[in-house]
């Protein structure tokens, strides 16, 4: 077999399509558990997700935020680090517009508020994946246990400011922002009326093709993939690992803040305790389903925010739960068929040469 | 407040924390990540309400209880170690796997999205005297987890085949250890322990609420981490992070520190644990790493 095709099956193809296929069974297992018929709830789903304007706008709400930690995690990924802060980071990017919305004096054009609370969401996700990033390169602490630590600061903290000192009363969000706002796109095509989707999902396809750019067409991309692949071997061709590593969760931890700005400038105009609500996490499976590649991402958020979206299109019928434990099927059959398949398409082609010979 | 009061409240805090930490500490020293203790310990306090409910025995609740923190950490022993699947991946799948599985299971056995009705349990209510609180087996059992668990990894053939394949499988592959077996029993003794955690929280309380581990899976993690992987270590990191919460609930009235500041304490002792500030804590060797 073509070695380009093999990798091309063995790692981007395949290992999705296996898990789609558990996936279906698991779920057509928990439907009949539940009496209901999966053909009708699959039916259902799609409708409510890809087959109405109001559920499409919601898919692409819910992907924009799901690309943004995807990307996160797959940056992470790419330099041989994992990246489980996301959840904590996203928080701080909202937090980080919000608070940057609010600064603005009311009347700021857009051209300069948008811009200015990105930045902000941005530098405050970053911030806090610097942490882990600076603390694996000067200590050797390892990123997997600090990012997933910082998920319980970062919340905890924002918890406090929010509940203890910005905060509208008997609620917890933080006041509506003077300027940076964000319009739906229902503005424009009338029959996203009532969906969250919104502008700023150009920023983040925006954001999509610089990360691309940036890993695939780089300097700094090919050291960071590179470190990834083999640090004593980068080390040794003059790549500083340290430096690396730290601007790689830095990326990161900004990626997944800049999701932030789809809630905070394009939903809400404020920031509401809780609003990450796992999507953060869900990163996790949106790089590895979309194996660490941007367009990759992209289609996998899309796959999981309609997962997620069509969970509410079948509450009626089954509990909307059961995409959850599809989640999680998926993410675990992605993980386990990588390697196998791997394994069982080298054995092929070891046995096609070796019949040849 | 009487210090005995103290000290029984801390202990209340400390027991699920120590049923999953020695779960942690067990599959950690075998080379396994543990990123799952949270979906055993919730895996577990649903299972225990699943049983206790049908039947109206604690003690069945508390052999289906186990059960699901069997069948959980056999997917993860599978895919980790079979499949070579990456661990903490597959540790967070099934955490997010538990919590959807659990909010099914919750919604087709009981209708409802929030909680289980009131099934027998351990023990008095919550807040009861302390009599209640001392002829619950559970506590008894988390008393004595971490020294048990301690002479196990230290004391027996068991313990140091763990340490070996933690530290340099293939060292122990060469000497005729079965690598993969002793992980298999790693990774399911450490679903049946963190399980008992869960168990300890729905029995206690009588009933099972949606994510009712709210995160304790993963300050048992951290204590594991703080303790440095040694069971006993890691029972007094158990210890310290409950008293402090204790003193928290204590002096909630008082409002001096707020509480989500103490709530970080165990985040950011780990934090600073792994950074080496003050006496390094080091990880396994082979710690996420499958070998052939």
């Amino acid at each position: 077999m073509n070695a380009r095709l093999r990798v091309v099956l063995e790692e981007a193809v395949l290992p999705p399509l296996v898990a789609l296929a558990v996936a279906f069974v698991a779920g057509d297992l928990l439907i009949l558990i539940y009496g209901q018929a999966p053909g009708a709830v699959w039916r259902a789903l799609l409708e409510g997700t890809w087959g109405n304007a109001y559920g499409f706008g919601q898919v692409l709400y819910k992907a924009t935020t799901l690309t943004c930690t995807g990307l996160a995690v797959a940056m992470s990924l790419r330099a041989g680090l994992f990246n489980i802060g996301a959840e904590g980071q996203l928080a701080a990017g909202g937090f980080g517009a919000a608070v940057a919305g609010l600064a603005l004096p009311a009347g700021t054009p857009w051209v300069i508020a948008v811009p200015l609370c990105t930045l902000a969401a941005c530098v405050a996700g970053g911030a806090v994946g610097a942490v882990p990033g600076v603390l694996r390169a000067r200590f050797g602490a390892h990123e997997v246990i600090v990012t997933i630590m910082s998920n319980f600061i970062v919340l905890a903290l924002l918890n406090y400011i929010v509940s203890a000192k910005l905060h509208v009363p008997e609620t917890l969000h933080t006041p509506e922002m003077h300027a940076g706002q964000v319009a739906r796109l229902s503005g424009v095509i009338a029959g996203f009326h009532g969906s969250a989707a919104n502008w700023t999902l150009l920023i983040v396809a925006a954001a999509c093709a610089l990360a691309w750019w940036y890993l695939f067409r780089t300097r700094a991309g090919y050291e960071l993939r590179a470190v990834g692949l083999q640090p004593d071997a980068a080390e040794y061709a003059g790549v500083r690992v340290g430096r690396t590593w730290r601007n790689a969760l830095t990326l990161s931890g900004a990626l997944a803040g800049l999701g932030g700005i789809n809630f905070v400038l394009g939903y809400k105009g404020y920031y509401e305790d809780g609003f990450a609500g796992g999507a953060g996490f869900l990163g996790i499976a949106v790089a590895l389903v979309g194996r660490n590649h941007p367009l990759g991402v992209l289609l996998a958020a899309l796959f999981f925010a309609t997962l997620s979206q069509g969970g509410l299109a079948i509450n009626a019928m089954v509990p909307k739960q059961i995409v959850e434990v599809l989640q999680g099927i998926v993410i675990i059959a992605v993980a386990t068929s990588v390697p196998e398949v791997r394994r069982v398409l080298r054995n092929a082609a070891g046995k096609l040469a070796g019949g040849r010979a | 407040m009487s210090l005995l009061l103290f000290l029984a409240q801390t202990l209340r805090i400390a027991i699920p924390y120590l049923f999953a930490a020695a779960g942690g500490a067990l599959a950690e020293r075998a080379g396994v990540v543990s990123l799952t203790l949270e979906g055993f310990m919730l895996g577990g306090a649903f299972g225990a309400v699943l049983g206790s409910h049908y039947t109206g025995s604690a003690w069945i609740g508390l052999v289906t209880g186990v059960a699901w923190g069997l069948m959980l950490a056999l997917i993860h022993a599978v895919c980790s170690i079979r499949y070579k699947a990456d661990q903490i991946v597959v540790g967070v799948a099934i955490n997010l796997f538990t919590v959807g599985i659990t909010r099914f299971f919750l919604q087709l056995a009981f209708e409802s999205s929030s909680n289980s009705p009131r099934v027998a349990g351990f023990g008095g209510d919550a807040g009861s005297s302390a009599a209640a609180f001392l002829t619950n087996p559970l506590v008894w059992m988390g008393i004595v987890v971490m020294p048990a668990l301690w002479w196990v990894v230290q004391k027996t053939t068991f313990g140091l085949r763990v340490r070996a394949v933690g530290e340099h499988p293939q060292a122990a592959a060469s000497v005729g250890v079965p690598v993969n077996r002793v992980r298999y029993v790693a990774v399911l003794g450490s679903g049946a322990l963190a399980a008992l955690g869960g168990v300890y929280l729905a029995l206690d309380q009588h009933q099972f609420t949606d994510s009712m581990t709210a995160g304790r899976g993963f300050i048992a993690l951290a204590a594991v981490i703080f303790g440095r992987w040694d069971p006993l270590r890691a029972g007094l990191a158990c210890l310290l992070f409950a008293a402090a919460e204790t003193l928290q609930i204590q002096l909630q009235a008082a409002q001096l520190i707020p509480s989500q500041f103490v709530a970080m304490i165990p985040y950011v002792l780990t934090i600073v644990a792994v950074a080496g500030v003050v006496g390094r804590s080091t990880p396994p060797a082979a710690l996420g790493r499958t070998t052939d």
